[in-house]
């Protein structure tokens, strides 16, 4: 009895575990037949071109792929200094009765639902990055040689830039409280030894606690380009929505994939039309996919070169 | 039968008149015919062989009277209607799938999507709407006027300034700041693009072989924004920017709009009566086969002196013959109810009712529904 109960347990979970790569392989199966005439009718020129057109029927994704990556690194370039920056205070330096309160109104920021980081974003965020912050990188590094090039043309607000200042704040969350665990794990040993060999606060956190937590921290940020490469609402109110080409810009109009089919999806009305759409689907899937692989061989180098005894 | 179609609309008018919301038992007042037959029109109440329940699907911009139609239809007849208002390509997919029983739509289908449709289908315009450009420009409190050309240049992207002589000349008196305009369009699709580009490709050739009308376009610059109060949105806060809403968007938020030169030369504003005028005197064609013909359905530019240039009718489309009898039937007395009596309610909702013409045209094309062969209603079953 016990032993077929426990052959029935061993197949009844295996089901279970098989039904999230069925799901995946689904998907992508049912994307690749939907996205086919695009596939065959464009080719390479779809990933090569920006030229979005659903009058002639020409379709090429460039720009929005280019808009999902940039909006992407913008976010985790300024959210993983404040996110550890954060999480380091937390661990080491904040009075004790501070510590979780202040974790737990970080953490709540992930419970804001996204379209209000949108409304925030559009009536708020818009307006300070037109006429303030905008016009001031521009008066500023805007005169450096190749960097300036990053932000050069009228400050209208709604740009890759505002695009990926919003999802900092939305990824934020989830890398603060991962690097805080991250560096709650570090064993207390480690501090201690160094601050007994004389070093200071600065010499202990660098070069004992982050080293240790490192592959954590990147762990973070990889869930945190999840999130911003999925996230659709709250980006699609601020990024412009518009498809035009890559300047190399951030204070240009841009698109990312997932707002570009929230925006075309419902009125894709010829077969070509939603083919092209889908196929924007079937790209976002793809390069998540592989983002998410080169940020884990990342991950396992990480472990590979920590010190001993690292926590992960 | 002019003669009864001519019966029919002041018997239409005077029963609108008496009542319409609460006119839910029928007026000795208004005729004794209709009680006669409770499954004919006009539509007095409860009918035993009408479905109870249908599923409509489609445009957003008509779903507020729709949804008042829905309602007032309900507590004459008890019958549920269930619209949703995923947009026009969604209900044209409803539609030709059959997963709704009408669908709705504010463009005209294309040839492709009508031969996707199996079994024929009528194009019914129900109600009237219109586009209007809406702007913010620094210290200028003016109602700005545009010509045609000045409208497509600076969507086009080759009018940058708001001093530009362009505008200007048709502004005199008018300060206009060297500002740089920026546009405002719709991201998702929409069929407040599709009226707004049908008219620029009307209008100017380089918009026509540059752009082209759809409800989603390449846009040529500018910023994309979600729905009109995305629009509406991001033109109050972006100083010298210019986009385009529906008019009753514009009127129910109090939005300042300009004034555009129609076809006849005149600057007429935009206002339902203006918009009604834009489809006076069109006849329209056979709207139970479209293919080809879609451009004749189109009313932005009209010649009309008073007409506001850019508008449109929105559309139901319903099967020529329906094998459900009970679901034919209400289906064809509801639409009958929203081109008559429901017609009333369209000025308080910001919407422009259909001229007379178009009603007519309307009142044939519902007469004309068979199930199985047989008519739905009989000329006798109204009046």
């Amino acid at each position: 009895m016990t032993r077929t109960f426990d052959r029935a347990f061993a197949a009844g979970v295996t089901a279970l575990a098989m039904l999230v790569p069925l799901t995946l392989a689904g998907i992508t199966v049912l994307l690749l037949i939907d996205a086919w005439p695009a596939l065959t009718t464009f080719g390479l020129s779809y990933f090569t071109t920006t030229v979005w057109d659903p009058v002639k029927l020409v379709f090429g994704a460039a720009a929005y792929v280019y808009g999902t990556i940039v909006t992407t690194i913008v976010a985790v370039a300024l959210a993983t200094p404040i996110a550890v920056g954060a999480a380091i205070y937390l661990t080491e330096f904040a009075p004790r009765p501070l510590r979780a309160p202040v974790a737990f109104v970080i953490e709540l920021l992930a419970f804001i639902p996204s379209i209000i980081y949108g409304l925030w974003g559009m009536f708020v965020l818009v307006p300070v990055m037109r006429s303030n912050i905008e016009p001031a990188l521009q008066g500023t590094i805007g005169h450096v040689p190749l960097v300036g090039q990053l932000f050069s043309g009228t400050p209208v607000g709604l740009d890759l830039l505002s695009g990926g200042v919003v999802l900092a704040i939305m990824i934020l969350p989830i890398l603060m409280a991962v690097s805080r665990e991250v560096l709650l794990a570090v064993p207390p040993t480690q501090r201690e030894a160094m601050i007994g060999l004389g070093a200071t606060r600065w010499e202990a956190v660098t070069r004992a606690v982050l080293p240790y937590a490192r592959p954590g921290i990147i762990g973070g940020a990889v869930l945190g380009v999840g999130r911003a490469f999925g996230e659709t609402m709250a980006v699609t109110m601020v990024v412009g929505n518009s498809s035009r080409d890559i300047t190399g810009s951030l204070f240009v109009p841009g698109y990312t994939m997932a707002s570009a089919i929230a925006n075309q999806f419902v009125e894709a009305d010829t077969e070509l039309y939603f083919s092209a759409v889908v196929e924007v689907a079937l790209v976002l899937l793809l390069v998540a996919v592989v983002v998410n692989s080169v940020a884990r061989l990342l991950i396992r180098r990480a472990v590979a070169d920590r010190p001993a005894g690292a926590v992960i | 039968m002019k003669k009864i179609l001519a019966a029919a609309f002041a018997f239409t008018t005077l029963a609108a008149a008496c009542g319409g919301a609460s006119n839910v038992t029928p007026s000795p007042s208004t005729g004794g015919t209709a009680t006669a037959d409770p499954c004919g029109v006009p539509v007095k109440q409860q009918c035993a062989t009408e479905a109870q329940a249908l599923t409509g699907a489609g445009a957003t911009f008509p779903a507020p009277i729709y949804t008042k139609w829905i309602d007032e239809y309900n507590k004459l007849t008890g019958v549920q209607i269930n619209y949703q208002a995923i947009g026009s390509g969604g209900g044209i997919k409803a539609f030709t799938d059959k997963t709704a029983d009408f669908g709705a739509s504010d463009v005209p289908l294309t040839d492709a999507q009508i031969d996707a449709i199996t079994g024929g289908f009528y194009t019914v315009p129900t109600v009237m709407g219109a586009v209007v450009p809406t702007y913010n420009v620094p210290n200028v409190t003016a109602t700005l006027k545009f010509t045609p050309d000045a409208l497509a240049g600076i969507f086009l992207g080759t009018i940058t300034k708001w001093n530009d002589p362009k505008i200007a000349s048709e502004n005199p008196g008018v300060s206009l700041p060297d500002q740089n305009i920026t546009t405002v369009h719709r991201s998702d699709g929409s069929g407040t693009t599709g009226v707004f580009t049908d008219y620029l490709s009307k209008v100017s050739a380089d918009w026509k072989s540059k752009v082209g009308s759809a409800t989603s376009v390449n846009w040529p610059g500018g910023v994309g924004a979600s729905g009109n109060a995305g629009v509406a949105g991001q033109v109050k806060q972006t100083p010298g920017a210019i986009g385009y809403v529906e008019l009753i968007y514009a009127i129910s938020n109090k939005l300042g709009y300009g004034v555009v030169k129609n076809a006849a030369g005149k600057y007429t504003e935009a206002s339902l009566d203006s918009v009604t005028k834009a489809a006076d005197g069109v006849t329209l064609p056979d709207l139970g086969n479209l293919k080809g013909q879609q451009a004749k359905i189109s009313i932005t530019n009209s010649t009309n002196a008073d007409a506001w240039p850019i508008s449109t009718f929105t559309w139901i489309l319903i099967s020529k013959d329906m094998s459900d009898r009970g679901k034919a039937t209400a289906i064809v007395r509801y639409l009958w109810y929203n081109t008559h009596e429901g017609q009333t309610f369209a000025k308080d909702l910001g919407y422009a009712p259909l001229p007379s013409a178009a009603r007519k045209t309307a009142e044939e094309l519902i007469k004309s529904v068979t199930s199985g062969g047989s008519k739905i209603l009989t000329v006798n079953s109204s009046y």
